[in-house]
């Protein structure tokens, strides 16, 4: 494995998270978290309702400021950087409550998501010259790319919020992709689908890491889908890290299943 | 060439040969037809805030005043001086009007970018609350500052707005509220109203996306601005109130947000409207409470935009679509 050889070796870890709380008023949703998430690693957050999982997300992403540690990414600290400044760094997310944008086409979604990388300034958008028509022409033909990789091209001009459900949550990955990140968070990806959606999933996050070789980290309450791909397992309970090991170790952990099925 | 561009240009020769013959237009029609170009440059400006960028903007008039004030100010103050300095002529002088609707516009988008940079980080209701504000502040600041006749108006000498630079305005506004929309722009412009936090996580730095729309919007309503000024011949901080937004409002709702060929269209509606209207009041053969009713344009715009919202709320020529798709189904 990767990430093993990178330990072995010293590599210093893609996300590093350092005692981390963010506290509301006298309420810690997250409290002293450490996690360190390896290049092209797959790693799973778990955690009954309420236990800081999405709290963790939103940390990463940038939409909340720890109230007290550190994160770095790439050997950088992002605390206090916007979201849209993060996902410049390299970090893209999807929703858990799936978030395209409605009025624009498939197509259209994802070549929004290429926005960050392009170079033309107003000027160009306003002479409309060679130079403005080549990018447009670059960023239509990765667009294309992406959706062709994922089987959504024949569906590129369909309205976004029209597509299935599983075909949803697809083109969020897609779009998440398109802003080229290092680190693909994935907030319950699995949240409404059927069991066949479910093993479809799974194939695609190992396909898609595998693909853009991609460090990817994933908030799941499906136990199944978690076990089933993740190489190492973080367990979450009223904000604290309460374990974290191989799915063979947190299936077998005292404090976990406690923590889901009570004592 | 492309052609958005050839399409520019083609318009803007088009225009400037009808102008050769704007001397023989009935002054009635005439005052219409610069209305409606007014109009349109407020509409579709209007629209790239609150139609596609989805920040219900109701401070439009008062970007409006800082154009008309600041070109004002200019031709009244500053234009005779340097004028008299590089000899005077017709083309000097129309030279320096350009510049004084310019400046202007770069006065309304400094207003722009003063208000938006703040006042962005709200939402709905809220944003519209500030900038209702901010246009009444406008209003009042000016009503009070004697330099530009305070609660008396003031007179334009010259009439310099002509069918030529209301409507190479309005074309300008169309051609950069269209490019800017087909472009990275227009695509970020779009992620904003539709979800900002997801455009956020897709590197999206949303407030640079409001407060460009917001500027660019204001920076046409300026020009409007000092087109109406150097059309009227004489501007008054009451005609640049609250009711005024609203007119601008209702033409972009009317039109549909997001739809630049639906505000063009309700822009034109909505300036021949109440003069059909007056015409239609005038007629002996109504009771006269009819009448009297239908003199009251605000009346009925207020019924219009009830009726409009119950069974048009995406607007009057959105999702046209379905009727060429019916005519088309009809030829076939």
């Amino acid at each position: 494995m990767a990430s093993l050889v990178e330990k072995e070796a010293g590599m210093s870890p893609l996300l590093e998270i350092n005692d981390c709380t963010v506290a509301f008023g006298g309420l810690k949703a997250v409290s002293e978290l450490n996690l360190s998430i390896h290049q092209g690693e797959l790693m799973g957050l778990i955690g009954p309702n309420g236990a800081g999982k999405t709290t963790a997300f939103n940390l990463i992403t940038g939409v909340y400021r720890p109230t007290d540690g550190e994160i770095r990414f790439d050997g950088r600290s992002i605390v206090g950087r916007r979201p849209y400044q993060i996902t410049a760094r390299g970090i893209a997310r999807t929703f858990q409550n799936i978030r395209l944008f409605a009025s624009l086409s498939v197509f259209d979604n994802v070549r929004a998501a290429c926005n960050m990388h392009l170079r033309h300034g107003i000027s160009h958008a306003l002479w409309r010259g060679d130079a403005f028509a080549q990018e447009e022409k670059a960023v239509e033909d990765r667009v294309m790319e992406l959706l062709e990789i994922f089987h959504l091209d024949h569906l590129c001009n369909a309205p976004s919020t029209g597509l299935p459900y599983g075909d949803q949550r697809r083109l969020e990955i897609v779009r998440a992709l398109a802003t080229r990140p290092k680190l693909l968070l994935l907030d319950e990806p699995a949240a409404g689908m059927n069991p066949t959606e479910k093993q479809e999933l799974v194939r695609l996050i190992r396909f898609t890491q595998e693909k853009f070789k991609l460090a990817v980290l994933l908030v799941e309450h499906d136990m199944r889908v978690v076990m089933g791909i993740c190489e190492r397992i973080a367990v979450l309970d009223y904000g604290m890290k309460i374990a974290e090991g191989t799915p063979e170790e947190i299936r077998n952990n005292r404090k976990v299943i406690e923590a889901y099925l009570g004592e | 060439m492309n052609r958005p561009k050839t399409w520019l240009l083609v318009f803007v020769a088009l225009i400037w040969a009808a102008s050769w013959f704007q001397g023989a237009i009935n002054p009635y029609y005439f005052d219409i037809l610069i209305t409606i170009g007014i109009n349109i440059v407020l509409g579709v400006s209007l629209n790239l805030v609150n139609g596609y960028t989805g920040q219900f903007s109701l401070g439009h008039a008062g970007f409006m005043a800082v154009g008309a004030y600041v070109s004002a100010a200019m031709t009244i103050f500053l234009c005779p001086r340097w004028l008299a300095a590089c000899g005077g002529g017709s083309t000097a002088e129309s030279a320096l009007f350009l510049g004084a609707l310019v400046a202007g516009g770069f006065g309304a988008a400094l207003a722009g970018l003063a208000v938006g940079v703040p006042s962005l980080r709200l939402k709905g209701d809220y944003l519209a609350i500030v900038t209702l504000g901010f246009g009444e502040i406008i209003r009042v600041m000016v009503q009070n500052t004697e330099a530009v006749g305070g609660s008396r108006g003031l007179s334009i000498p010259a009439r310099e707005t002509g069918l030529f630079t209301t409507y190479l305005a309005a074309a300008l506004a169309v051609y950069v509220v269209v490019s800017l929309v087909h472009s990275t722009y227009g695509r970020g412009f779009l992620m904003v109203r539709d979800d900002e936090v997801a455009a956020e996580a897709m590197g999206i730095n949303t407030t640079k996306y409001k407060v460009m729309a917001f500027v660019v919007g204001a920076f046409f309503a300026g020009i409007a601005g000092g087109l109406y000024a150097h059309f009227k011949q004489f501007i008054h901080p009451e005609g640049f109130g609250f009711l005024r937004s609203v007119d601008i409002v209702v033409i972009v709702i009317l039109g549909g947000m997001g739809n630049t060929p639906g505000v063009i269209l309700a822009a034109i509606l909505l300036t021949i409207l109440p003069e059909g209207l007056r015409a239609l009041a005038a007629l002996e053969a109504l009771p006269v409470w009819l009448r009297g009713m239908i003199q009251n344009r605000m009346i009925l715009y207020s019924l219009l935009l009830i009726g409009l919202m119950l069974t048009r709320p995406q607007g009057l020529f959105s999702g046209g679509g379905k009727w060429l798709r019916w005519w088309k189904r009809r030829q076939a």
